[in-house]
């Protein structure tokens, strides 16, 4: 399992670059990930979605929560989301999350 | 008289009271069953429709037909759930049904109204599904006289039904124009919105190649906004537009009305139960199983098979007073079609993602895992018959309900 140094913190990440243990991530941590994804900077509106996906995740086994869950959990709309997270906000969240990417059966 | 009440006489309710009728003294317990339709829809049989595989003969039977003898059938819609006063009330007569014990088994189904053009005037003549009986013979109808053109298969939004199904058309697709000579003249599309057409990394491994070998083209992270029925193109959230001939779509999946109605369901109607359990965390006296339940399985009737049969040795407990165990573990079993008389086969829980190795079957198998086989495809046939017969009846089958490592490989 190949590590990284994030926010001056060692952490496991799998092959694509997800946080493998949800517990090593710390919110210091998501502006540099949120970089790494094209996002210069975090907005309020953009803690709103990390935030409530770090709550969901408590109960989700450490997986990020569908786009479905987040638009209703926090009322911000799948085209907001696009614009905040553009191209792939499911897959974008959840590493800024430090979640596990969300995954089909197979 | 204690009562248990069963909503749904699908695959999981119809095991339900099945496994539980035996185990239940007669004397002590009334088995009610509620379901609103008279048919029992085999539902993996539908993808073979489309193809001339099965016909509808192959998938539909009557529901009492595997009710057994003390266990009372209703046939009504529900109008609410009211979980405070421990009762139901039916649509039928406004009649409420008592209960000591609830088991929600209503299921989950296909909703194209949520998405705005699906289900318009192109409905069933450019765009179709294959999740509902009516889709799947309509679209069989279209395949039969098709002369080609760009196919795109499109999930709108996960969780689905059988997640590996959209997959397994495509291959079947792959097959049947090959049969049909037309297969330089179509185009296979495959617009999910995960990642990838795989994305667990051994499987991904093992399959990664699969698609691209059999030319269907995949186009992740595809959330669809719209469609366009007129101008033939699906247009996704971040305004990439893919354009078909024939689009079949996955709809939206949500669980029964019901669920909504009596205040017990998630964004998607799902009831929120212990994905080990399937108790209520809300309702002591509360089930979900089957598709109904939020839990993170896979939504098919393996895993409603193996939760069945945890929960019926764990409800003997509970009712004697016993704490609940952690026994479900998340185990699905699943044939995929791979084409061409050939299939693949995944076994795998909440814990261990598909795996590579052979999964034995004493008297049968073993089968291929995550390795294409001839032998897959007959396991996969064969199915049809043990559900009628042995799965649904409740009869033991040599398939343990929890995943068991023998036969898989670690890299």
């Amino acid at each position: 399992m190949a590590t990284r140094t994030i926010a001056g913190k060692t952490v496991q990440v799998n092959d694509e670059g997800f946080m493998t243990n949800a517990a090593e991530w710390t919110r210091e941590m998501a502006p540099e990930l949120a970089q790494g994804e094209g996002i210069a900077e975090l907005t309020p509106a953009h803690w709103k979605v990390i935030d409530f996906c770090r709550e969901s995740a408590s109960n989700l086994d450490g997986k990020s929560p569908t786009l479905r869950q987040i638009t209703t959990g926090t009322g911000i709309s799948t085209k907001e989301l696009f614009a905040l997270f553009p191209k792939g906000p499911a897959k974008k969240v959840a590493k800024i999350s430090g979640l596990g990417k969300p995954e089909g059966c197979v | 008289m204690k009562q248990l009440l069963v909503l749904g006489a699908g695959t999981a309710g119809t095991m339900v009271v099945n496994k539980l009728r035996p185990l239940l003294d007669a004397d002590e317990w009334k088995i009610t069953i509620v379901d609103q339709h008279e048919t029992h829809y085999y539902q993996p049989g539908f993808l073979f429709i489309p193809f001339g595989m099965y016909s509808k003969n192959d998938v539909v039977k009557p529901k009492r037909d595997f009710i057994p003898p003390g266990v009372e059938l209703i046939m009504s819609p529900v109008e609410v759930i009211e979980p405070e006063h421990n009762r139901v009330r039916l649509v039928k007569e406004g009649r409420y049904l008592n209960y000591d014990f609830l088991v929600i088994a209503t299921g989950a189904r296909t909703h194209p109204e949520q998405t705005p053009g699906l289900q318009e005037h192109e409905w069933n003549r450019s765009i179709y599904d294959f999740y509902t009986i009516e889709g799947a013979l309509a679209l069989a109808r279209h395949l039969r006289t098709w002369q080609g053109g760009r196919l795109v298969v499109n999930v709108v939004e996960n969780p689905i039904k059988c997640p590996v199904a959209p997959l397994e058309f495509l291959m079947l697709a792959d097959w049947f124009f090959h049969e049909q000579g037309i297969r330089d003249r179509v185009e296979l599309i495959y617009a999910t919105p995960l990642s990838g057409a795989f994305t667990k990394p051994i499987a991904s491994k093992h399959l990664g190649d699969i698609l691209v070998q059999k030319g269907i083209q995949v186009e992740p992270e595809f959330l669809v906004m719209e469609v366009d029925p007129d101008a033939k193109k699906l247009v996704s959230y971040d305004e990439r537009e893919v354009g078909y001939d024939l689009l079949v779509t996955v709809p939206l999946n949500m669980g029964d009305e019901l669920i909504a109605r009596s205040g017990l369901g998630d964004e998607l109607n799902y009831v929120p139960v212990n994905k080990h359990t399937f108790l209520s965390p809300k309702y002591a006296n509360i089930f979900a199983l089957g598709d109904a339940a939020g839990v993170p399985t896979s939504k098919a009737g393996s895993v409603a098979h193996f939760a069945v049969d945890c929960f019926a040795e764990n409800f003997e407990r509970y009712i004697d007073g016993l704490e609940m165990l952690p026994t479900f573990d998340g185990h699905a079993n699943c044939f995929i079609e791979s084409g061409f008389g050939k299939g693949l086969l995944i076994d795998f829980n909440y814990e261990v993602e598909p795996l590579p190795g052979r999964y034995p079957l004493p008297g049968v198998g073993p089968f291929t895992l995550l390795q294409e086989s001839e032998m897959n495809h007959w396991g996969k046939m064969m199915f049809r018959w043990m559900y009628w017969n042995i799965l649904l009846k409740g009869q033991p089958l040599p398939l343990p309900a929890r995943m068991s490592m023998s036969g898989k490989w670690r890299q």
